[in-house]
Formats: structure tokens, C-alpha cells, sequence
């Protein structure tokens, strides 16, 4: 481990890499998270099952460079897939449990993704996939940093559908219903907002960012069916850290956190990835506990 | 108690010792019924009883599974020797030596869950509702990565445990009534907690904790103790499932928080949380469906786990024992008068149109 961190400190061009890889990989944790606060925001829903929606638009993106078309193709094609899973997830199960108590949803959501995570195993496999978008490595620094081609562009488009899903929620009608309904439920139904649909709708879209996100992730990492749930986790500590309705904060914290899992993936050496994405789950909450504690003592 | 109530719980004991010696072959299935019925019930102390829903529970059951283990190990053999062979390792030890080593490693397990449960719980007790749950759940996952990693305990390939001095007919009838032992007295134990002053404080917690804090309860107190009891005896039963098994491994045996994690909790729903029988009840209807229906599923059984997860919480989750009171309010001792009923409607409605 300090052999690592000294390795380090000897080769400042290993932290540029790292922390380009990270932020890199932030900005598809960004786009996930994103659609976990919409829909915790509008409909107070937290879906566990926010990384398995990730993992199987990313195996939308395996299917199609499996049978060699290009996975860019399978963007839109997942966004579409996964807009209506999404919608079919509502009418079956989200629409039962919104307005319970919080534990219903959040119980209801982890057994979907069990059913998901578990289907995915039985169509696809355990193995690790990735989905070859082919493109070349781009050198700096004498070839000491690397960084492939295919990274960047998977920036520009999740910074692009990023600015897209913004927009719509800005302008749209059916943007402004979503932020209406978010708002004041109540208040909504009355001015002649059909909430229902609004909820559908926000859901199927969560779903849709999701899948997205996921093309992406199979383009750039690897996908397996059980990395779901890592993936959940990633957006629960960005919105957590970030807290609802804060567009800046996600950004931020899904840049710092896909940087500092690189790092930490470094230096405490790659097996302990994973169990540092929790850990830093278990820091963030306990820090908004602190906070909320300071601030119950300040109400009071 | 009444007489019917009596026979009930002797014919559920005489059932339990007369199981293995009834049907030997099931005898591993039968253990694990006890184990899935102590999940249920300690689940259901933080779960059902206090409104605390954790997702990390099965924390506990590692936790003393690895802590007994190592206790073991450690009076034959220096640990990370052990650990690094991959059950190489030859040690000779008598059969006393490894009964004693069994007994303290169990007691170690307990007592060390509660350790865990104390310091864990100054970490997540200020976390309420879903934060709690994720938290917990979070914690479950971590324990079993960082395990995963630790070389001395044996890292992703696991430990496996020191051999039974015996036949495979003995040992599997001793773990079994092991097991049996500590779910009867789990029942036991929770069956008077509940009539308790403890059992109303946390009752309280349930309803309203920031009522029950300002009526004098000590809530962080009774969160810790409340989880300290679930751990105690998630770790003993830990303990002896490790051994049971006779491998231990971080992620399908220690902490398998997809399968026993989250059927704890299933199957408290199931049954009907907050509520002694429920859990009970929940955990023998689980288990027994599980281990007749999953042969012929074919593969899909985890999918169906899943979706009976979705259909319990989202269309059933007063579970049957809820159900059933609803339907038989009078059978619970809850007293339906509808004299006082229309009177007391009567009332409301009077205040109503007063206002």
C-alpha cells in the first residue's frame, strides 16, 4: 500500500492518469445519479434498482457490437428499450408504492433488481462483458498517459444527453409538469396536471438516462449482471452528497467519486475497489447525519 | 397460558428433537428451518418491533461466523498459517480440545456480535427511515469485500474449519439440535422481552421516536440494546453454521446479504412483522416452499425470489398473521364493540359539526 502511494508521489504523470480515468467514468456515474434524484425528488421513490436499469442498457450496447454493429447505435435503442421498461415498471409496481412508507419502496426496488440482476445472469452469463466500440488510444507525455478515443466521445455524449434532459426539463411542458408536481403534488393535480402520467413519465425517463448511461459503461468499462448493485450505491453516495435538486452538486460529486475510486483502486490495490465505494457510502451518510444533527440542534 | 397453548409449543419441541432421528436425511434441511426461523425473529426485534428496517443484519451472522473461526483456529494453529494453506494444514487435536474450542468460539461470536453491535450502532443509530437501510445494507456489503481482501483470515478463498471428531451422522445431528437449542431459546427469550417494560420502550420508539424521547425513554440506549440482542444471537448462530458447513467463505457463506440478508426480512413480511408468531410462521412457510418448488424452477428460482419479494411488499404486506387480524380482530384479544363503535363515530362526528 505505501509502496503504491510512493509510486505515486515518484510519478506525478500516474496521478494525471488516474484522475483522467476518473473523471472520465464520474461523468457516466453523473448521468445515473441524475435520474435517481429526479425521481426521488418528484416521487419520493428511492430505486434501488438504479444500477441493474445501468447494467442492462449496457447490455443492450454488448448485444449489438456481439452481432457487429457499432454500440453507438445502441444508444438510442436503449434509451428507447429502456423508456418503456421503465413505464412497465411503473404500471406494475412503482405506482403501488408510491405515497407508502419509504421502506416499501425501497424493499419493492431491491427485489426488482434481483429479478433483474438474476435474469440478466441466466440470458447472458456471469462472465465480464464488454462491448467493443473500436476506436484507437490516444498517447500524451511520451506515452506515459493513455487515454482511448472511445472515453472522450462517451464524455461528449453523456454531456450532451446530460444538457438534453436539462433543457426538456426546463422548457418542455411536460418538463415543467414534472418540476410542478415535484413542488406541490396536491397543488398540481388541482391545476389540471395529470399526476400519474407525470410520475410514468418520470420514471420511464430515469429509466431511459439510465440505460444510456449504461451503453456507455459497456463502451468504455465492463458490465457483469451482478455490478448492478455497485452501481445503485455509486448513485446513492453522489445524491446523498450532493442532496436533491442540485444539478452542480451530482456533477461534482460524480467526478470526485470516480476519481477517488481510481485512486483508491491504486493504492489499496484493485480487489479492494468495490469495498471502497461502500465505505465511502457509510462516511457520506454518517456525514449528513452529523449534519442533520447539528441541525435539529439548531431548530431546537 | 391456556392448555391448547401448552400442547402447542411441547408438540413444537418434541417435533424439533424427534426431526432428525424421524428422517435423517433431511436432517441439514431441518437445521437450516431452525436458522431461517431465528433470522426471522431477530430480524423482526429492529425490523418489526422497534421500525427500524435494516438491510445489514446478516453483518451479524459473518461476523460471528469469522470471529468463532478464528477462535478455533487460534489454540491449535498460529491463524494466518492456517488460513494460507487452503486446508493443508494437518493439526491433530483430541476431541475434547475440539469441543472446547467449538463452545468458546460460539460464546466468542455472541459476545463479539454484540461488540460489533455497539459500535456500529453509534455509527448508524442517528440514521432514520431509508438512510437506516441503505446504511445498514451498505455495511453488509462492505463487511464482505473487506473480508474478501483480508489475507490473514483467509481472503476470497475462504477457511476451511477444523473436522469433526466423529461420524457424519453425529455431527450432523449435533449441529442440528445446536441450531434447534438457540432458535427455541431465541423464541423464547424474545417471547417474555416482549412483554417487557423493553418491549412497550421500543414499541414506543416504533410509533413516535421523537415522542418516545420526549417522554423520558433513553432511545439510543434502547436502539443499541435492541440490536445488541439481534447480534448475540446472529453470531452464535453464525458460529455454528460455519462449522456446520465446514467452509467458510466471505461472499456465499459469511455475508450472503442477496440470499439469507434479504430473506430475513422476506420472511418476517411474510409472516407478519411485529408480531412474536409472525416470523415464525413466515420463515417455516419460506423455507418449506423454497425447498420444494426450487428444483423444478430450473435456474429461474432467483428471478421468482425476487419477484415473490415485490409481490409480498407490494400487494401483501400486513403479511398473514396482519391479514388474519384484520379478518379475526376478536381472536387477538383486540375487542370489537359495535355499540361503542357507532357511539364513539357518533361522537367524532358531533366534534365534526361543532367545528
Amino acid at each position: 500500500m505505501l509502496d503504491n502511494l510512493s509510486l505515486l508521489i515518484q510519478a506525478p504523470l500516474l496521478n494525471i492518469q488516474l484522475l483522467l480515468d476518473g473523471l472520465l467514468i464520474g461523468a457516466i456515474f453523473a448521468l445515473a445519479a441524475y435520474g435517481l434524484a429526479l425521481v426521488w425528488g418528484v416521487m419520493n421513490v428511492k430505486n434501488l434498482a438504479q444500477g441493474d436499469f445501468v447494467i442492462m442498457g449496457g447490455y443492450v450496447g454488448y448485444w449489438f457490437s456481439k452481432n457487429d454493429i457499432h454500440p453507438f447505435f445502441a444508444l438510442p435503442v436503449a434509451i428507447v428499450l429502456m423508456f418503456a421498461f421503465g413505464w412497465l415498471c411503473y404500471v406494475t409496481i412503482i405506482r403501488r408504492v408510491i405515497g407508502r412508507d419509504i421502506f416499501t419502496s425501497l424493499l419493492a426496488t431491491f427485489g426488482l433488481a434481483l429479478v433483474l440482476q438474476q435474469a440478466l445472469n441466466l440470458i447472458f452469463g456471469s462472465d465480464v462483458q464488454t462491448a467493443e466500440a473500436g476506436f484507437q488510444t490516444r498517447f500524451f507525455f511520451d506515452g506515459q498517459v493513455t487515454v482511448a478515443d472511445t472515453k472522450f466521445i462517451a464524455l461528449i455524449l453523456a454531456g450532451a444527453l446530460a444538457a438534453c434532459v436539462v433543457l426538456f426539463m426546463k422548457r418542455s411542458r411536460m418538463g415543467k409538469a414534472i418540476r410542478a408536481t415535484a413542488q406541490d403534488a396536491r397543488a398540481a393535480r388541482v391545476l389540471g396536471v395529470n399526476t400519474d402520467r407525470v410520475y410514468a413519465f418520470t420514471f420511464a425517463l430515469n429509466s431511459a438516462i439510465c440505460g444510456a448511461a449504461g451503453v456507455l459503461v459497456a463502451m468504455i468499462w465492463v458490465i457483469q449482471p451482478y455490478y448492478g448493485i455497485v452501481h445503485s450505491i455509486r448513485s446513492f453516495i453522489i445524491v446523498v452528497f450532493a442532496g436533491l435538486g442540485n444539478l452542480a452538486g451530482v456533477i461534482f460529486g460524480a467526478l470526485f467519486l470516480g476519481s477517488a475510486e481510481q485512486f483508491s483502486a491504486f493504492v489499496f490495490g484493485a480487489e479492494f475497489q468495490v469495498a471502497s465505494v461502500v465505505c465511502l457510502l457509510v462516511l457520506v451518510l454518517i456525514y449528513r447525519q452529523i449534519q442533520s444533527a447539528r441541525h435539529r440542534q439548531v431548530v431546537e | 397460558m391456556k392448555p391448547s397453548v401448552i400442547a402447542l409449543y411441547v408438540g413444537i419441541i418434541l417435533a424439533g428433537i424427534a426431526a432428525p432421528l424421524v428422517i435423517p436425511n433431511y436432517t441439514f434441511q431441518i437445521a437450516v428451518l431452525w436458522m431461517m426461523i431465528l433470522f426471522a425473529l431477530t430480524w423482526d426485534i429492529m425490523g418489526g418491533q422497534m421500525g427500524y428496517n435494516s438491510l445489514g443484519n446478516i453483518f451479524f451472522f459473518g461476523a460471528g461466523m469469522y470471529i468463532s473461526a478464528v477462535v478455533q483456529i487460534a489454540q491449535f494453529a498460529p491463524v494466518g498459517e492456517y488460513t494460507a494453506a487452503f486446508g493443508a494444514y494437518q493439526v491433530e487435536f483430541t476431541e475434547a480440545e475440539y469441543f472446547r474450542g467449538l463452545f468458546f468460539g460460539i460464546i466468542a461470536a455472541g459476545i463479539g456480535a454484540i461488540v460489533c453491535a455497539v459500535i456500529l450502532g453509534a455509527c448508524v443509530f442517528g440514521l432514520r427511515g431509508p438512510y437506516f437501510a441503505i446504511g445498514t445494507l451498505g455495511l453488509a456489503l462492505a463487511a464482505a469485500e473487506l473480508v474478501g481482501g483480508w489475507e490473514w483470515v483467509g481472503g476470497g478463498g475462504g477457511i476451511s474449519m477444523p473436522v469433526y471428531p466423529g461420524g457424519p451422522d453425529v455431527r450432523s445431528k449435533f449441529f442440528y439440535y445446536i441450531v434447534f437449542v438457540l432458535a427455541i431459546s431465541t423464541f423464547g427469550f424474545l417471547r417474555w422481552l416482549y412483554t417487557t417494560r423493553f418491549g412497550l420502550a421500543i414499541n414506543a420508539i416504533r410509533d413516535n421516536e421523537s415522542k418516545a424521547e420526549a417522554m423520558g425513554i433513553h432511545t439510543k440506549r434502547y436502539k443499541t440494546a435492541a440490536w445488541s440482542i439481534a447480534a448475540f444471537f446472529l453470531g452464535m448462530v453464525g458460529a455454528v453454521f460455519g462449522n456446520m458447513v465446514g467452509f467458510i467463505e466471505p461472499l456465499e457463506v459469511a455475508f450472503p446479504t442477496i440470499t439469507f440478508g434479504i430473506f430475513m426480512v422476506a420472511m418476517s413480511l411474510l409472516g407478519g412483522k411485529g408480531t412474536l408468531w409472525g416470523p415464525v410462521l413466515g420463515a417455516t412457510l419460506f423455507h418449506v416452499i423454497k425447498e420444494l418448488t426450487w428444483t423444478y424452477l430450473l435456474g429461474w428460482q432467483w428471478v421468482a425470489l425476487g419477484a415473490i419479494i415485490v409481490v409480498n411488499v407490494v400487494f401483501f404486506q400486513q403479511g398473514i398473521l396482519g391479514w388474519a387480524q384484520d379478518r379475526w380482530p376478536e381472536k387477538f384479544g383486540v375487542v370489537v364493540d359495535p355499540e361503542r363503535q357507532k357511539a364513539e363515530a357518533g361522537a367524532g362526528g358531533a366534534q365534526e359539526a361543532a367545528r
